[in-house]
Formats: structure tokens, sequence, C-alpha cells
């Protein structure tokens, strides 16, 4: 048993070891900026750049109306499939789960061929390009966001909960509204940061649709010519995936893991 | 759901099914319906459309010449590199991962490692990207934190005995920083659902803690342990933005090369292009297909 524990804590070892040793060689790379001495110049000059502020805003919002049309999308059809479509629920399970078949790079590919020519012609405005860019999100993000939202309803009564607010005189907008979407919330809501974290630093789509706009393709850039510089970058973003994790964890406890696809 | 008065209408609809719509009926699909619209419009068409492009010559003609093009030196080459470090890293990520994850469950540690450690693989299954290759630059490149270590502390460089960050083994080890958390936050739920009754028992019965694990625990957990490394197989085969910032498009990767396809005619033939990407999505509709079928077998145990 002594040896069997000397093993476990062996394992655990290499896992950490793996896990922190990037970081601490990121974060030391970070403080070199300056030569000879250790200081925070390259978050300083991070922190001046306006393109950062700008495409950080910019994925920022990209990935809150993301959110948005993924809770607009999932909710309602989850909770139409649990009260009147459960035949239906092996195919919509099946179909959030292509974005494991469709890998990104296919995904853009197949979204510019079809999109960016007749009749569509979305690529031709910003605003048709950034919606393209959020449906593509809305397909990243529904695997994730489908199965949150489902273990989230399958914790809830969700037909009697339906059938009083009916019998109370509800129609279906104010059932979802104020019945079902407030019993979700924390499920929502841990969709909504892993989507985020995914989003804010989406490199694949983000780059054929909008090029350095996005804070992933920004942050690409950076890396090419200035080097302390996408240490403190990647840091940044560590400590935003952290959060994000974070924030989940607090939610549901014990739940399930979150988990988003390849990138 | 059986005791309401809802379920009903599904009852009497299925068994009218086939002779006459019931009336109403129409109506429940309605909730599915700007679901299925969207699903269609960008999930389903994009792929229709690369699909048909793949089976298209320049004047939209028939051709069956783009899926034969695969079959190129180059583009094989870049299928293989992709598949081989696809399972270099799904293999090595699912190994180190399981070792983890069996250290935190049946290894006697205390609790809080295990929550500690969950996680951070929580964390780090979801930082991949750019940034990861900043990271590992920071690490293993040229003047690298460990590269550096190495040097100064035992004489050795790395980069003089043909270790890069920017090939086969430095884009696997950065796969590993995203594999094998991943392993770790699957295959725990797995370890978990072994009983301990298993285990007395084959002890009662003499077996030792070797026979335990070939006889009854590797064959529960052998479907599970699969699917989790296939999966693992898929998010390394999909990764895109790793490699490229990575490597810089150095390495014939197959998603890089479809990259480059989109940026500019690198091919020189835009139905190449479409028949790449569909091979992707063949050979990742395989693998999740070997998946679905060995998570429903791992099921049938873990089921309580």
């Amino acid at each position: 048993m002594k040896t069997n524990r000397l093993w476990s804590w062996f394992w655990v070892l290499i896992g950490v070891l793996y896990f922190l040793v990037p970081l601490i060689a990121t974060f030391e790379f970070s403080l070199r900026a300056k030569k000879g001495v250790l200081s925070f110049l390259a978050y300083q000059r991070v922190f001046e750049d306006p393109q950062f502020y700008k495409t950080f805003l910019f994925s920022l919002e990209m990935g809150a109306l993301t959110i948005l049309v993924s809770i607009l999308l999932v909710v309602p059809t989850a909770y139409w499939i649990r009260l009147r479509l459960p035949q239906m629920r092996s195919v919509v399970e099946f179909i959030t789960m292509m974005p494991f078949v469709i890998p990104a790079i296919v995904l853009v590919f197949g979204l510019i061929r079809v999109f960016s020519g007749p009749p569509f012609f979305l690529t031709n405005t910003y605003i048709g390009t950034d919606a393209l860019l959020i449906a593509g999100y809305t397909v990243l993000a529904l695997p994730y966001m489908y199965r949150s939202v489902d273990n989230g309803l399958a914790s809830i009564d969700v037909r009697s909960l339906t059938e009083a607010a009916q019998s109370l005189g509800a129609g279906w907008g104010t059932i979802l509204l104020q019945v079902i979407i407030p019993n979700l919330r924390a499920a929502v809501l841990s969709g909504a940061f892993l989507t985020l974290a995914t989003v804010i630093g989406e490199f694949t789509i983000a780059s054929f649709l909008v090029g350095v706009n996005a804070f992933g393709p920004y942050m690409s850039l950076i890396g090419q010519n200035k080097t302390y510089e996408s240490s403190s970058l990647a840091i940044i973003s560590f400590l935003l995936t952290w959060a994000f994790m974070g924030l989940i964890q607090l939610l549901n406890r014990g739940g399930q893991q979150a988990l988003s696809g390849a990138r | 759901m059986s005791s309401n008065t809802l379920p009903k209408k599904n009852e009497i609809k299925r068994g009218a099914q086939g002779v006459r719509p019931a009336p109403g009926n129409w109506k429940n699909w309605i909730g599915v319906i700007p679901f299925l619209l969207f699903t269609f419009l960008f999930i389903v068409l994009p792929s229709l459309s690369l699909f048909v492009g793949a089976f298209q010559d320049a004047q939209g003609n028939f051709t069956f010449k783009n899926l034969a093009d695969l079959f190129s030196a180059d583009i094989i080459g870049a299928y293989w590199v992709s598949i081989r470090i696809s399972l270099a890293t799904a293999v090595g990520g699912g190994l180190l991962g399981f070792l983890m994850a069996y250290a935190i469950t049946v290894g006697g540690l205390p609790r809080w490692v295990r929550t500690a450690l969950t996680t951070f693989s929580g964390v780090a299954a979801n930082f991949a990207g750019v940034p990861l290759a900043f990271a590992f630059i920071a690490t293993l490149g040229r003047t690298g934190l460990v590269t550096v270590i190495f040097k100064t502390l035992f004489g050795l460089d790395l980069y003089d005995k043909g270790f890069s960050l920017y090939s086969f083994l430095g884009l696997s080890l950065t796969y590993m920083y995203f594999q094998f958390p991943l392993m770790v936050l699957t295959i725990t739920p797995a370890l978990d659902g072994l009983k301990k009754e298993w285990r007395e028992a084959s002890e009662n019965l003499g077996a030792t803690s070797f026979q335990y694990w070939r006889m009854v625990a590797m064959p529960i957990l052998l479907p599970s342990l699969l699917a989790t490394i296939i999966l693992l197989f898929g998010n390394a085969f999909g990764a895109y933005a790793t490699a490229l910032s990575l490597t810089g498009g150095f390495l014939n990767l197959v998603t890089i090369v479809i990259g480059s396809q989109i940026k500019g005619d690198i091919l020189h033939n835009v139905g190449l292009g479409y028949a790449l990407a569909l091979g992707m999505v063949i050979i990742m509709a395989i693998s999740m297909v070997i998946y679905y079928f060995l998570r429903r077998r791992s099921e049938r145990w873990l089921r309580t």
C-alpha cells in the first residue's frame, strides 16, 4: 500500500510539473522585457496598446452575442423536446455533436464557400461578416451549451412547471422567460462562461472572417514580432481561462466537467 | 413523463403515424423549426457545399479527380503527419492522464489533491490555441526557460542534440498540455464507477492486485479508455491554431494545408481543397462512430 501511494504521488507530481513549468516559464519570460532586470514592462506595453482593447472588446462583444444566440436557440429547443417531442431527442443530440465531427477549419471553409457568394453575400459587409462569425461560434458552442441546458432541464420538473404556469394563464414567452430560464440559471451560465472562454481567444474562424479585428488573430500577430508581449498575453489569457473555469466550478459544484472542442 | 395528460397526445400520435397525421400534430414541430433551420444553414449547408465541391471540377462538372488527387504523395504525407501526431498525443496523453486519474481516485491520495487536480485539468484542457503556443515557446523554444536550464545546469544543449519545438516532437509535447487533462476529466468518473465490492470479491477469491486489474478492472474500463483516446485523437486531429502559431505552418498538417488553401489557391486546385476537408470529416466521423459505440458499451457497467 505504501509503494502504491508513492506511485500515486509520483504521477500527480509529473502532471503538476507538466502543468506548471510552462506557466512559470512563460511568466518569467514575460518579465524580461527590460534588459537585466525583471519588470512588468511587457504588460505595460500590452495595456498601452489601443489595439489590445479594441480587439478584446470586439471578441467580448462577439462572445456575448454568441451566448445570446445560443440561449435563444438552445433553451426553447431543449425545452420543447422534453415537453412535446421526446422522439426527436436523439436526432437533436446527434446534430449538436456535429462540431466534433466538423473541425473549426473545415466549418469556416464551408461557411465561406456558402455565404460569401450568391445569394447571401454575407462577407461583403461588416455586419454580415460579424453575423457569420457569431453563427460559426454558435455552432462551436452547441455541444456544451446543449448538454449543459439539457442537464439543467433534467433536474427540474418541466411538465409540472409548464402546466402550473399555463393554468395561471401564462403564454409560451412568459413560461420560457419567467419560469424555465430562471430555473436553469446555473446551467445557462456555466454554458455561457465556457462559450466565452472559447470564443475570446478563438483563432481559427476569426482569422479567416475578421482577421486582426479579433483578439485571437491579434495575439497571433503580436507573437510574430514581439516576444515578451506575447508571453504576457499568454499569461493574461491563461488568467482569463482560469477565471471562467473557476466561475463554472462555483456554479455546478460536483457537476459534470465542462469541455470544449478542438482548437 | 407517464402520469400527466400531455404524453397521451404523443401516444395517440405515435399510434396514428403512417395512417394520417393527427390533428394538431404539426404544431409540435414548430418549437424545433428555428433550431433545425439554423443547423441546416450553418452546419448542413456548409458541409454539403464542401461535399459537392469535392466532386466537381473547375467548370462544375462531376468528377472523381479531386478524390483521386488526395492520393498524391504530398497530401498523403499531410494526412499521415496529422494522424501520427494525433495518435501519439492521444495515446501518450491518455496514458499520463489515466495514471493521474488512477492516482486521484483509487490511489489513496487525500481528497484535496483530487479537487486541485481536476480544477487544474479543467483549465488546462481549455487552454489551447495561440496562447498555448506562446507558453511553449517561452518554455522549450531556443531561449525558453527549460532549454536554458538544461544548458546552464547540465551543459546540455537540447537544440544541438536535435530537439526542436517546431518539429513533430515539439508539437506533440505542446498538444499533450491539453490532451492529458482531457483524459483526467473524462476517465475519472469511469474509475469512480469501479465498485469496491468487485475488488473485495476478487481478493476474497485469492486474486493478486495484478490479477484484479487484468481480469476485472481493465475489461470494464477498456471501452471507456479506448473511447476517451479516440476523443483525444479527434481533439488533436482538428487542431489548427496551436499548430499554426507554433510552427508557422512549417509542419505539413492537414488543417494547415486546408488553412493555406482558404487563404489562397496554393494547391492550384480548389476542388482538391474541398476533397481534403471531406477526407478530414470522414476520418472524424469514423472515429466518432467508434467512440459512440465504445461509450455505450462502457455505460453498461458504469450505470448504477
